[in-house]
């Protein structure tokens, strides 16, 4: 509570809303009703550009020859194998750093800023950056690893798991700093005396680390993993820029499924199917964090 | 000792690790095409703005770094301007039903993009927003909104009560106070949202690939992700266009940093 007597935000009724208003109608025009709007249009036949079909309402059939469709589940596949794998590297890389900035010494102000940029770096710089420097002929990683011995330079975007991996690399490069700040966020609250208590009584690094870091850091990590999963699930630029879905389905996720179906083929209806599950499966999983983070986050919303 | 020795070692591993990618696209941004295209690749570059050059006159790097600029500040203005005073209205005043707006701000920061692509450009085509800068701008405010209301709210949530009550009991209503108080204030908190969503509309790619489809209109991000030569791919212009796309973003986190990671981890963490 502010202090304001109840007479005063009575009062404030109408102009609260003014406040709140043009936030809600953005967000309603430009991300709900867009929802709303995808969920409509699966649930029809639609082709863009052949308007003599007209667009019959087929009910859930589109989610069924989605069930059958073995490229929806081999985009599956590759999606769940991106976001499990990305998010658990991101969030092992992520507690090193934020490890390592929360520490005092000299010039951390700067060291943190370096860490940043990855996260500061377009996508699609990044995902080109990475193309190059796994190019066949004049990448890095070859120059690194064969030197001049040009007979042994290997092709690695060319590999299907190669290319999964490196995407893998990618996402994990760009984006562990920003899992990091989060822990970091999370080291800041833990009082120093546990420390030094643990410290009195021998603990050595290892054993502080793990029996008071690790199990207070719980909440920060949960929350990283929430925000890495999410955002793991939506990955597109890397693979638009570096793979486009290749080689053969390697690195076919759904969005850039969904992305083939609605924009390239304008399977309207279908391609809106497959928005519509990407989006209630990031639904659903963002319930059960929520729920294991405790609703934390929305408490903390109360004034 | 130990613990030193740890300490140094994480440092420079992870800041190694950092920029060192980034710093063979700079290398190779200084090459001249000999030694962009020599197998083995060489290291050192003879330090040759050829690259920059063709990429700014031949690649359309003006333009690109044009459409950027004013989509990325249409947005940060307009999505300041809309998520202060909600972000006020819903930290200090009481809003009915102020949870739900909050839970569904949260919600709408993790749609996939692709939940809203296809109903997004038809709502776009009706109004005439594609192929227009603008119609680029809507999508992203609204796409940014959250994020900046969440963390405006948490700034202003932390500001001393005292100062607005003073200034309420003296007969200011809520927009006055928020102007003339609150504000001021919370100056670092706005400053933190405006970098944010800045950063973020100017690495937007999915929107931007779709609204805008004229290469004279296209942003960096796209006009990155669709660089092409005529027979071969030409790394040394793109290594020159991202390092244009990149530098204001190495700047301001350089600049930034402070207020970059209490925004993020106050978005979040201390919510």
């Amino acid at each position: 509570m502010t202090g304001s007597s109840r007479l005063t935000r009575h009062r404030d009724g109408p102009a609260a809303w003014m406040m709140v208003a043009p936030a809600l109608f953005v967000t309603l025009v430009f991300a709900l009703y867009p929802v709303l709007d995808s969920l409509w249009l699966s649930l029809h036949h639609i082709f863009v550009g052949v308007p003599t079909l007209g667009r019959p309402f087929i009910g859930l059939d589109n989610y069924l020859a989605l069930l059958l469709d073995p490229a929806a589940h081999q985009a599956l596949f590759v999606t769940f194998a991106f976001v499990v794998l990305s998010t658990l590297l991101e969030l092992a890389c992520g507690l090193v750093i934020a490890l390592v900035i929360h520490e005092h010494f000299r010039g951390r102000g700067l060291v943190r800023a370096a860490i940043l940029i990855p996260w500061a770096i377009p996508t699609v710089v990044a995902s080109q950056l990475w193309r190059y420097i796994f190019n066949d002929q004049y990448g890095f990683a070859n120059l690194l690893l064969f030197g001049d011995r040009i007979t042994q330079y290997v092709p690695w975007l060319a590999y299907p798991t190669v290319a999964f991996g490196i995407i893998v690399l990618a996402d994990v490069w760009k984006t562990s700093s920003f899992a990091a700040l989060l822990m970091l966020a999370g080291l800041q609250v833990i009082p120093d005396d546990l420390y030094d208590a643990a410290k009195v009584d021998g603990a050595n690094l290892w054993q502080r680390f793990r029996h008071i870091t690790l199990p207070l850091l719980k909440p920060a990590m949960l929350l990283a993993l929430l925000f890495r999963t999410m955002d793991a699930f939506r990955v597109f630029d890397l693979v638009f820029v570096m793979t486009q879905g290749g080689p053969g389905d390697a690195t076919q996720v759904l969005q850039f499924y969904g992305y083939q179906t609605l924009f390239t083929e304008g399977r309207l209806g279908y391609g809106s199917a497959v928005s519509v599950t990407v989006f209630l499966m990031i639904l659903s999983l963002s319930l059960v964090y929520l729920r294991a983070i405790g609703s934390s986050l929305l408490e903390r919303g109360r004034a | 000792m130990n613990r030193r020795f740890l300490l140094s070692l994480g440092i420079l591993t992870t800041v190694g690790l950092s920029l060192l990618p980034f710093f063979w696209f700079l290398l190779s941004s200084f090459k001249s095409q000999a030694e962009v295209e020599a197998v083995p690749p060489t290291w050192w570059p003879s330090g040759s703005l050829g690259f920059y050059r063709s990429a700014l006159f031949d690649h359309r790097l003006f333009d690109y770094v044009g459409n950027s600029i004013v989509v990325a500040g249409s947005t940060t203005v307009l999505a300041l301007l809309i998520a202060i005073p909600a972000a006020y209205a819903l930290a200090r005043l009481a809003v009915p039903g102020k949870q739900g707006i909050l839970a569904v701000l949260l919600c709408v920061s993790m749609f996939p993009q692709m939940a809203i692509a296809g109903p997004v450009w038809r709502l776009l085509d009706a109004i005439g927003g594609l192929n227009h800068r603008w119609g680029l701008v809507l999508p992203y405010v609204a796409l940014t909104l959250p994020l900046a209301i969440w963390i405006l709210a948490s700034f202003f949530k932390e500001l001393p009560p005292e100062l607005e009550d003073a200034a309420r009991v003296d007969g200011c209503g809520p927009w006055t106070t928020l102007l003339r108080i609150t504000l001021p204030l919370a100056a670092p908190g706005i400053f933190t949202a405006a970098i944010l969503v800045l950063i973020y509309a100017w690495n937007e790619f999915f929107f931007a690939l779709l609204i805008l489809t004229q290469p004279e209109q296209q942003t960096l991000p796209v006009g990155i992700a669709l660089f092409q030569g005529e027979f071969t791919m030409p790394w040394g212009e793109l290594a020159a266009a991202s390092v244009v796309a990149t530098l204001p973003l190495i700047l301001v986190v350089l600049l930034c940093q402070r207020w970059i990671v209490s925004g993020l981890s106050a978005g979040a963490v201390k919510g």
